[in-house]
């Protein structure tokens, strides 16, 4: 019972983090109806901007506070600008090319990023800086609640209140919904969607950039090609919960933490990365628009 | 004063002509119909005065500024909106956020009095909040505000693409067919709706309808389009009276 809460416990706080990417994708599948293959290079790209700007101002090796606050500010902007000159660049100029294109394109940035980092970062894994001590603050019936724990609980239980705000409660959330609805009809009501597709993107890949941190902090290791296996398995999460739905993103993310957990906890690490191709299969199989997804009746 | 000057323009799709050398104007303040037979290109020239599709030649000028190939938005901003001959509401929105969207233009905040919350940020939602229910109120949907639209039925749903254009304070309205699929009674009090609303809003209208009745009784002056082309511009009984205008509609009759 005790383990089982303990893997109860980790398998939240990853799920968190797949969820955090997962939000990335579904947002900007929301409102473009593009699968951004390139999203999780973006997340590898936060978490070597955060490595450089923490070598930069000397804070590698000094966990706390203030560390964690300076490099999710370096991980969110180099993201956010990263993912901007993207969809100017690669996007933008297609966006009345028919929708494979596009994707295909999406794909290229994808690969140009990772060979871009193996070029320019270095194909062999880095350590990424130390940015909060891991101590145990309570145990609770046997069950040890660590800092990383919290903090990716926190940080992430922050970012969706922060995110529900701006889609709910902001002329530009309005937006937003308006133009993932009908891009078209939300132009003719004044809505300048250059602008919101663009912002839907810097709000996703800040996301990943806080992702990208936390994952970071988790498994200090980080390399061009981290962003491959996570990426996917936090695309599967989107697919899981329903690929445009904003809180099956969040669901589909900790669905997928609490399972692979489970599966490295009683039956054997070798399934982990199985089990996400294999959620992958059935939900397309069984529910092909995902838990919380609309599925959509063509009419003829 | 010329509010729409719309100067020989022609929408050309590969071979055929949709519109073909089109001027018409509409005054300030004027309410206007635009008229023909299925496919003679009438939602066509609302997508050139919208945005939608840039003209392939001519100009259009409203308010005095040249607007031909602009963006849907900017041309929005400018105070020219219309509503859909096919509903097209956000449907998976709530009726209030559908007229609050078409606002969203007007309001001044930042993002930054957004994230603080600040009392710029709270006073504008609210007074938008208020505004837009104050709309809906004209068609008495305000009850029906926290609804989402596609729920509402047919009739309401043409209703509410009305006001969510009136939310993005228009000086000019283009309603494509507003009495589509609608009853007798119906249509009825949509007439009285359109009248009241332009002259509460103090709007300038370009209606396009097949429903003769509506659009003799409420329209001050007709163009009517066949194949592309104004065949006949006029007041209602001109428009009524004119031999090209039955032909258009009801074909030539043979003589033996």
């Amino acid at each position: 019972m005790q383990d089982f809460l303990q893997h109860l416990l980790n398998g939240i706080s990853l799920g968190s983090i797949y969820a955090l990417i997962a939000l990335g994708y579904t947002m900007v599948y929301g409102i473009l109806q593009l699968i951004n293959f390139a999203h999780s290079d973006v997340y590898m790209v936060g978490a070597f901007a955060a490595y450089y700007v923490a070598s930069l101002v000397g804070l590698q090796d000094s966990p706390g506070f203030s560390t964690l606050l300076v490099l999710l500010a370096a991980s969110m902007v180099a993201c956010s600008l990263l993912a901007l000159a993207i969809e100017r660049l690669a996007y933008r100029p297609l966006r009345k090319a028919p929708k494979l294109n596009i994707l295909i394109t999406a794909i290229g940035v994808s690969l140009f990023l990772q060979y871009f980092g193996q070029a320019v970062f270095g194909a062999e894994p880095k350590k990424f800086p130390a940015v909060l001590e891991n101590k145990v603050l309570v145990s609770v019936a046997g069950v040890d609640v660590k800092t990383f724990d919290i903090a990716v609980l926190f940080i992430t239980v922050v970012m969706m209140l922060v995110l529900n705000f701006i889609i709910f409660k902001t002329k530009l959330g309005k937006a937003m919904r308006a133009v993932s609805t009908n891009m078209k009809v939300a132009s003719m009501m004044g809505v300048n969607t250059d602008r919101i597709i663009a912002f839907t993107f810097i709000v996703g890949s800040s996301l990943a950039g806080v992702g990208s941190v936390l994952v970071g902090m988790k498994y200090p290791s980080i390399d061009p090609l981290m962003g491959t296996l996570f990426g996917l398995k936090a695309f599967v999460a989107a697919v899981l919960g329903g690929i445009g739905s904003i809180p099956g993103a969040v669901l589909g993310g900790i669905i997928m933490g609490l399972s692979e957990e489970m599966v490295v906890a009683y039956l054997s690490s070798t399934y982990r990365d199985a089990l996400a191709f294999g959620i992958l299969i059935v939900i397309l199989v069984f529910k092909p628009s995902g838990l919380l997804g609309k599925s959509q009746i063509e009419k003829v | 004063m010329k509010l729409l000057d719309v100067r020989s323009i022609t929408m050309q799709f590969g071979g055929l002509k949709a519109v073909d050398s089109l001027s018409f104007h509409i005054k300030k303040g004027e309410l206007m119909g635009l008229i023909g037979p299925n496919g003679a290109g009438k939602t066509t020239v609302f997508n050139m005065l919208t945005g939608v599709y840039k003209p392939t030649l001519g100009e259009i000028h409203f308010n005095g500024q040249a607007i031909q190939g602009r963006k849907p938005f900017e041309i929005s901003r400018l105070g020219m909106t219309r509503t859909f001959q096919n509903i097209r509401l956000f449907k998976e929105i709530s009726v209030l956020e559908n007229v609050m969207i078409g606002a969203t233009q007007h309001q001044k905040y930042s993002m930054l009095d957004a994230a603080l919350i600040t009392a710029d940020y709270s006073q504008a939602e609210k007074a938008l909040r208020e505004k837009s229910l104050e709309l809906l109120s004209i068609f008495g949907l305000e009850s029906k505000a926290y609804d989402e639209a596609g729920s509402l039925p047919y009739g309401e749903q043409r209703e509410l693409e009305i006001v969510r254009a009136l939310g993005t304070q228009p000086q000019l309205i283009c309603l494509d067919e507003p009495a589509a699929g609608m009853n007798h009674q119906e249509t009825h009090s949509l007439m009285e709706t359109i009248a009241k609303i332009r002259k509460d809003f103090n709007l300038t209208v370009l209606l396009i309808e097949h429903d003769m009745k509506l659009v003799m009784g409420i329209c001050e002056r007709i163009v009517v389009l066949d194949h592309g082309v104004k065949i006949e511009e006029g007041t209602p009984s001109v428009i009524q009276n004119s031999p090209k205008v039955i032909e258009a509609y009801l074909g030539v009759e043979e003589v033996h």
